[in-house]
């Protein structure tokens, strides 16, 4: 398989803290991993720093074989990168407008906003959601829409922080129910995450943080 | 029994349509909603800027933005009457005991109260509205637009408080318009005026339309808002 973004001397800090020292981060295209660690480990900050939320130190960077600096983040790794947060929120207008709303910006045509938004809301199941206020949802149903909102832009990379924290229920299962469809879109997956059900799931590669040091097992 | 007599005349010199007191009004609402149009995209872009960036000096500004809030408009009416007048330096503008000379007042004025208005509702915004934003690929622009979006009752806010505070004022609308009839006489002036003079009636007939006035925009900031004052947030 080929590689779609490795980064060579990751290390991140806050202060004189050291949260992480990443020798070398590589994700092969098409591939899923879980991400875990014990809490404070420095996961969701990973991720951050994966899609630009966060700065940290970088020796070197490569993404679909493009050598690339993380200062200023590139467009391509913008476009190319989606991240869904551990507590989505939404935006104050509609559901599809949510979830239009990354389609927009990459500026395409109206028809096909509509049909892209149409279908992430048949995958994600929540049509029955429609016309309900974004802010009035649950947060297994903000989760899922937050879900749809990534995937309808076909990233090459998916970046998700704890999809099911803090769910229980029918809102947890619903939210697994669809993660392995998105593994198998022919999107990279990290998942950060200690659901042992995310876990378990096959094909997945776990990605552990370890006291600032990422090991692939 | 006096007070009541001078509201009953109140009303019926509001009801006569009587030129030279609507022409005030005019004035008033006109200069008012100028400076707003100006003062209004300034504000709110520097109050989102300020709120959305970090950069040297940050304190500073907000420091000056709530400082300028208390700032007595009398106090700003004679520094533009310095600015505008004949030797002063903006003096070849010849805006001093004009419209114009009003509008930049208010402008001035009204700058800080929008300013601090939206600087506190940015502020308040949820960080990870930006954020979303900024993951989905919106450009600076974009991510701007949406965050005023979503604090947009708090920009309403701003825009209504910065009305209240310009249409209310007298200091600078008297130093720097001149209080000239039928041209820059506001509806405050024209109430500091009538009352020195000993004219209740006409005093107390702008009274009502200030108010009227502040109701009525209110009741459209609240109907605006919908559905947010629709349940008490505590039961």
């Amino acid at each position: 398989m080929s590689m779609l973004l490795t980064i060579e001397g990751l290390s991140k800090r806050f202060g004189d803290r050291l949260l992480f020292d990443i020798d070398r981060l590589a994700i092969e295209a098409g591939a899923a991993y879980v991400l875990t660690g014990a809490n404070g480990a420095g996961k969701s900050t990973l991720l951050r720093v994966l899609c630009g939320l966060e700065r940290a130190e970088v020796r070197a960077v490569s993404f679909l074989n493009e050598s690339l600096s993380l200062v200023p983040y590139p467009r391509s790794m913008r476009d190319a990168i989606a991240y869904v947060h551990q507590h989505p929120v939404m935006f104050s207008s509609s559901i599809a407008d949510n979830i239009a709303y990354g389609l927009k910006t990459r500026g395409l045509p109206r028809d096909e906003v509509r049909s892209r938004v149409d279908e992430a809301i048949a995958w994600a199941g929540i049509g029955h959601l429609r016309a309900s206020p974004p802010q009035t949802l649950s947060g297994g149903e903000k989760q899922r829409v937050a879900l749809a909102r990534a995937r309808v832009l076909r990233p090459r990379l998916l970046l998700l922080d704890e999809p099911t924290a803090n769910l229980d229920g029918q809102a947890r299962e619903a939210v697994i129910a669809l993660i392995p469809t998105l593994l198998q879109s022919g999107a990279s997956v990290v998942m950060a995450c200690h659901d042992r059900d995310l876990i378990g799931l096959p094909g997945v590669r776990r990605m552990k943080l370890t006291e600032g040091r990422l090991s692939l097992r | 029994m006096a007070l009541i007599q001078a509201v009953q005349d109140a009303f019926a010199l509001l009801l006569s349509g009587d030129t030279a007191l609507w022409n005030i009004i005019w004035v008033s609402v006109k200069t008012t909603v100028l400076a707003l149009i100006i003062a209004t995209p300034l504000a709110v872009g520097c109050g989102y800027a300020i709120a959305s960036h970090a950069f040297p000096g940050r304190r500073v500004l907000i420091w000056l933005a709530q400082v300028s809030l208390s700032l007595p408009t009398v106090l700003i009416g004679l520094l533009l009457y310095l600015l505008l007048s004949r030797r002063g330096p903006l003096g070849e503008l010849g805006w001093l005991f004009s419209q114009s000379g009003i509008v930049a007042g208010q402008v001035v004025i009204a700058l800080p109260v929008l300013v601090a208005f939206t600087l506190a509702a940015v502020q308040a915004a949820d960080v990870r509205l930006a954020e979303t934003a900024i993951t989905l690929g919106a450009s600076r622009w974009r991510v701007m637009l949406t965050i005023l979006h979503e604090v947009r009752f708090g920009v309403m806010a701003a825009v209504i408080n910065g009305f209240g505070r310009v249409i209310s004022e007298v200091g600078c609308a008297m130093m720097v318009g001149g209080n000239i009839a039928g041209e820059t006489r506001t509806i405050t002036t024209a109430i500091a005026l009538e009352t020195s003079k000993g004219e209740f009636a006409q005093g107390i007939a702008l009274g009502i339309v200030l108010v009227s006035i502040a109701l009525v925009i209110n009741a459209g900031l609240m109907l605006l808002q919908g559905d947010a004052h629709a349940a008490p947030a505590v039961r």
